[in-house]
């Protein structure tokens, strides 16, 4: 047992992995002697070789394509993206490739690779590297996208994502890369995809948040406690799949619900959930459903992120305006 | 001034397109019954090619890439891979996939829509056709690292069009390849027009091949029109490749004797004038004025294999035409391993308003 931060959690489940299976292999800008710009893949390349954690020459698009031919070829390759920015280069190779490999063949030929990014702002890096695309990979039929919340999270969904048969984009909140430090148990045990959890119990109100997001929505219900509010707090953790149950049977018990997300408001994955509550738990409802997001406007440098960020305040507020309503 | 580097990039052709052969051509690349198989392939791939267009334009069939005029660029490079080679193919490449093992059948199921003409029964590892052009050159260096990492004595090899060399994919793939050394063979098929966009307004460089020379990788450009040489310089590449000496970029020079595909109207941008004296190159009337001086080719047996071909693809389509329709469940059936329960009301859904007892549309 040790206590790991997630980004130390990465890096052990990415060990575990390259230990007990030898079609896993890493490729990815500066990962292997630099081991990576946030060292998830410290030491990985010492341990299992150059030929097995690869240092790619910068071109996202080509990461992802030569991911795709060695996945068809029956390695297992997990990438990484450096910045959640750079994605955008590989959607191509991901829209139009990994997610449908599997179903242009009937089967005949898979895609069991992982696209590991961190994701989401929070820690005032530089233009482009604060993004939060989880909606667009989200929206692609045959990606599973996947955002842990802590370091127990990380590790026990990134074994499960490499081991899965299909194509998963697993977006590692930044911010919460060193934030905090969490007792892991390396024992190669997976959390399971496709699935909910519930990291708070509450009566009053559901609140709904993935990734980064979850620790200010998690702060907000501490603060909100002392006011009398009892909220629920429910970890997304995999966006596509979404396990609506979870969400759902969580509303029907406090009847309210507030969505956190990072990424801007109009079509994003708040707006996914509040459509399934509506067409399946509107009859739940004591009051409308509330979205707490990033603005509608170009991430922000530096200096206006805090703004940009739904903030303990913003979902408090949004909370007690849930609350009110009849 | 000193010279930094300097390169440069070989042709390689052994017969003319008045048929005559380069006295120089090595005695094993016009063993008879080698040519005599490349000549069959090449006319195969014509009759399916035609009949494919006439079935477009009867409705039977979605829109169709014909290879007309590039037969030996398919038939060069497929008659010399491996079985277990990879080949990633782009939509113009059935020359090369038909002596694969895919079937006539199965590409007339993929273009009439039906995603089950990918699912070839014989080359199992080979790639699906690739509608966008360039990004198949990454699945082919991955595939080819993937052998590398395993010591497969096994070789990548993919097809894109001089458009597609134009692409980021192209030279960012190429140029990964070049640095793992992994046993790749890129063939361009140069047949001059991307669409409607002709080659001098893809790139300014002299050849195409050069682009080699940016990744660190060997290029070179042959005949496209001549399998003979053609033939000689995928298997230089190709054996090349299998025994560790790295990737290769091979530009084909052909030319696009038809529209790009069944929907696109050539007329409306080339002058036919040109299309009719680039015709006089084609690589079947080529071989077959050799092939007859040498006295291995007759009136009769260009009878027989015409009859030959046509009986075959018109099984072909009577098999095609006769494929039953999908159930609605094909569009879920792979899209993950298993369908998510998520997914289930969807399923549902599609289910109950799809036509009784399966069907199109």
């Amino acid at each position: 047992m040790a206590e790991l931060t997630l980004v130390e959690a990465v890096n052990r489940a990415l060990a575990h992995e390259l230990e007990h299976d030898p079609a896993v292999l890493l490729l990815g800008e500066d990962i292997g002697v630099n081991g990576g710009v946030f060292r998830a893949t410290l030491g990985l390349q010492q341990r299992f070789g150059s030929a097995r954690v690869i240092d790619t020459p910068l071109a996202e698009a080509a990461i992802a394509g030569v991911a795709v031919g060695m996945a068809a070829m029956g390695l297992k390759p997990v990438m990484e993206i450096q910045f959640s920015g750079f994605i955008y280069p590989a959607m191509d190779q991901l829209i139009n490739h990994a997610s449908r490999l599997r179903n242009r063949t009937r089967g005949r030929l898979t895609c069991p690779m992982v696209l590991r990014a961190p994701n989401g702002a929070g820690i005032h890096a530089p233009e482009h590297h604060s993004e939060s695309p989880e909606a667009m990979l989200a929206h692609t039929p045959g990606l599973r996208v996947v955002i842990p919340s802590s370091p127990a999270r990380a590790y026990g969904l990134l074994l499960a994502a490499i081991r899965d048969p299909d194509p998963v984009v697993f977006l590692e909140p930044t911010r919460l890369y060193r934030l905090f430090k969490q007792e892991v148990i390396d024992d190669g045990e997976p959390l399971p995809l496709d699935t909910c959890f519930v990291s708070r119990e509450g009566r009053d109100v559901t609140l709904v948040a993935w990734g980064g997001m979850l620790h200010e929505a998690l702060a907000a219900a501490e603060s909100l406690a002392s006011e009398g509010v009892d909220c629920e707090v429910v970890d997304v953790a995999t966006l596509k799949p979404l396990d609506a149950e979870t969400i759902l049977r969580s509303v029907e018990k406090t009847g309210r619900c507030v969505i956190v997300q990072e990424a801007a408001r109009t079509a994003g994955f708040g707006a996914e959930i509040a459509a399934i509550i509506a067409e399946r738990g509107l009859y739940f409802l004591q009051a409308p459903v509330r979205r707490v997001t990033g603005y509608d406007v170009v991430m922000p440098l530096a200096r206006l992120e805090g703004q940009y960020l739904p903030s303990v305040a913003r979902i408090a507020d949004a909370v007690r305006k849930t609350m009110e309503a009849e | 001034m000193t010279i930094g580097v300097s390169f440069q990039i070989d042709f390689l052709r052994f017969l003319s397109a008045a048929g005559e052969l380069d006295p120089a051509t090595p005695r094993e690349a016009i063993d008879p019954e080698l040519l005599l198989g490349l000549y069959r392939a090449m006319t195969r791939t014509r009759a399916y090619d035609g009949k494919a267009i006439a079935l477009q334009r009867t409705g039977k069939l979605g829109t169709f890439a014909s290879a007309l005029g590039q037969e030996a660029i398919g038939v060069g490079i497929g008659s010399t891979m491996r079985s277990e080679d990879v080949l990633a193919p782009s939509y113009r490449d059935h020359g090369a996939q038909l002596l694969r093992g895919m079937t006539m059948v199965e590409n007339l199921v993929y273009w009439g829509g039906d995603e089950r003409g990918s699912d070839y029964a014989v080359p199992r590892s080979d790639f699906p056709i690739c509608v966008p052009v360039g990004t198949q050159i990454a699945h082919a260096a991955g595939a080819a690292y993937a052998f590398a990492l395993r010591k497969e004595k096994r070789v990548a090899v993919t097809i894109i069009g001089d458009g597609g060399a134009s692409t980021g994919d192209f030279y960012s793939a190429l140029n990964m390849a070049g640095v793992w050394r992994v046993p790749l063979v890129v063939v361009i098929n140069n047949n001059q027009w991307a669409i409607s966009t002709p080659r001098e307004r893809e790139s300014a460089t002299v050849t195409l091949a050069q682009k080699a020379v940016a990744a660190g990788v060997e290029g070179c450009q042959v005949d496209g029109n001549d399998v003979i040489a053609m033939r000689h310089v995928a298997r230089a590449a190709i054996e090349k490749a299998r025994d560790g000496g790295g990737p290769t970029l091979i530009e084909a020079l052909s030319y696009r004797l038809g529209d790009h595909t069944t929907a696109d109207d050539a007329s409306r941008y080339r002058d036919g004038e040109i299309v009719r004296r680039e015709a006089e190159k084609e690589p079947i009337a080529r071989l077959r004025k050799y092939l007859t001086a040498r006295g291995l080719w007759s009136e009769e047996q260009e009878k027989a294999l015409a009859k030959d071909c046509a009986d075959e693809v018109e099984r072909a389509v009577a098999a095609y035409l006769a494929t039953p329709p999908q159930e609605f469940s094909a569009m879920f059936d792979h899209l993950f391993e298993h369908l998510p329960e998520s997914m289930r009301d969807q399923y549902e859904e599609a289910r109950r308003f799809a036509p009784k007892g399966g069907g199109n549309g």
